[in-house]
């Protein structure tokens, strides 16, 4: 079956925006961060798609709503391939790029479990670094432990 | 301004050296008055009776008064009460906090809660700040100097918070360090990042009399038996890092030897008597160094009149 053939599967929408290229194993994140949860707009999403550029993508299509670059950052925490298209009147208005946050306020877990904020209920404080190995690690306001971006667990 | 000391990272190179100036005019006048009248809470929610004691005996010392515990069994803690609400209540009593506790970034917390002072007096793996300052007393004391030591560093570098924390602080003043540890427990890559990012020279074997000659200060720790996975890994090296006196004979003549006590077996006795040994004078200079810290401390949060310490 074709990436085209299963793309036809998620409808199109008229406007709002689309979220592509999602690895299917993050879509669950990709809601918990974008707060999709708590939306009120119209979402159609499709997973375990095949894809040419992965194993086996997600898609999340929201109709009439608009991201600003600061929640979009977090994307780069969870699914750092995805692209997002800003859609009007069915045609493509915008490719946003992705940039990693600098820092994060709450959403993730420390991997560190002898941390406060395991202990207490408090919100957790990350600021972003870039390892010499090219990868994204998060340092805790609090412990000042690295929390790695492949073991990251977000918050119930 | 309150200011805390709850990280190393928390303090500038400058402060470092305001403090150890402290640290050195506290010790030649250890009698003070600055903190007449007022009160500080000394915090453990977990014991250490040797912090805690150079912590109280330095607040004595500056003529101030302690209130607090030193452990949790009599305290609402078992009762459940948050760290949030303990902070808040005690910083309603004192002039300052001084804390220890078991779990790392609860100092960081009760900082962002209190509104007075909080000094770390150790979360748990994570810092304990005045044990780093009164390590740079003791270097400056015993070298006549903080730039370029030649240090080398032995035990346990893997879990060892005070290497790490040292190792940092030092990185302001251009040392050279050589790290010797069984490769169970050697520095973990980050710190070998951090030092290479700041041009620091490091070295790493597992033979402790490799570069004992050219050292300038020996930094003792503890190799401990249950951070090993595999027991026989233990038993196969935990006589190599045992420090010995004869092992000393043609260290150069400024070099001491440190240790955060206690210690277990890592030092033997007869090290004691040598000329090299200092970590005895290192708790002494650990007080006078929490004398400095509180001081400056107070002073920035405006408890005390600005003070002369030259
Ligand atoms: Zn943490």
């Amino acid at each position: 079956m074709s990436t085209e053939k299963e793309f036809l599967k998620v409808r199109a929408i008229k406007n709002g925006t689309v979220i592509d290229h999602i690895p299917a194993s993050a879509v669950f994140n990709v809601i918990k961060l974008l707060e999709l949860d708590k939306v009120e707009n119209e979402i159609i999403f499709g997973t375990n798609l095949g894809s040419k550029l992965m194993d086996k993508k997600a898609l999340i299509k929201i109709v009439d709503k608009y991201f600003g670059e600061d929640e979009l950052s977090y994307l780069a925490l969870v699914a750092p391939m995805a692209s997002v298209s800003t859609i009007k009147d069915f045609e493509v208005v915008e490719k946003h790029k992705i940039q990693p946050p600098k820092e994060v306020n709450g959403y993730v877990c420390c991997a560190n479990p002898m941390c406060i904020t395991n202990k207490e209920d408090i919100c957790t404080h990350f600021t972003v670094t870039l390892k010499e190995s090219g990868e994204l690690a998060l340092k805790c306001r609090y412990c000042e432990k690295e929390t790695r971006i492949n073991s990251l667990k977000l918050i119930k | 301004m309150k200011r805390d000391l709850v990280s190393i990272h928390d303090i500038s190179k400058d402060e470092m050296l305001e403090i150890i100036r402290r640290a050195a005019y506290f010790e030649k006048h250890p009698i003070s008055e600055i903190l007449k009248g007022r009160v500080i809470a000394s915090l453990f929610f977990e014991p250490s009776t040797r912090t805690r004691l150079s912590f109280e005996s330095a607040i004595n010392h500056l003529g101030g008064r302690v209130i607090g515990f030193s452990d949790t069994k009599a305290t609402s803690q078992t009762k459940g009460e948050t760290l949030n609400d303990t902070i808040r209540v005690v910083s309603n009593y004192c002039d300052m906090i001084v804390m220890r506790h078991p779990i790392e970034g609860a100092s960081r917390f009760a900082s962002e809660v209190s509104s007075v002072p909080v000094v770390n007096a150790g979360d748990g793996a994570n810092q304990h700040p005045s044990q780093t300052l009164l390590d740079l007393y003791s270097i400056y004391k015993t070298q006549g100097r903080l730039d370029g030591i030649n240090i080398m560093m032995v035990g346990d570098l893997k879990y060892g918070r005070t290497v790490h924390s040292l190792l940092q602080a030092l990185s302001h003043f251009k040392a050279h360090f050589t790290f010797v540890s069984p490769k169970e427990l050697n520095l973990p890559d980050e710190y070998k990042e951090f030092l290479k990012v700041n041009g620091q020279s490091f070295y790493e074997t597992e033979d402790i009399m490799e570069c004992m000659n050219e050292a300038d200060i020996l930094y003792m720790t503890r190799v401990q038996r249950e951070r090993f996975p595999d027991p026989m890994e233990y038993e196969k090296v935990k006589d190599t890092y045992i420090l010995k006196k004869e092992m000393l004979d043609r260290t150069k003549p400024n070099m001491k030897i440190l240790h955060p006590l206690p210690r277990v077996n890592e030092i033997a006795l007869d090290v004691d008597n040598s000329d090299h040994a200092y970590y005895f004078e290192q708790t002494r200079n650990g007080m006078f160094t929490r004398m400095g810290i509180i001081s400056y401390l107070s002073e920035i949060n405006g408890i005390v009149e600005p003070f002369n310490f030259d």
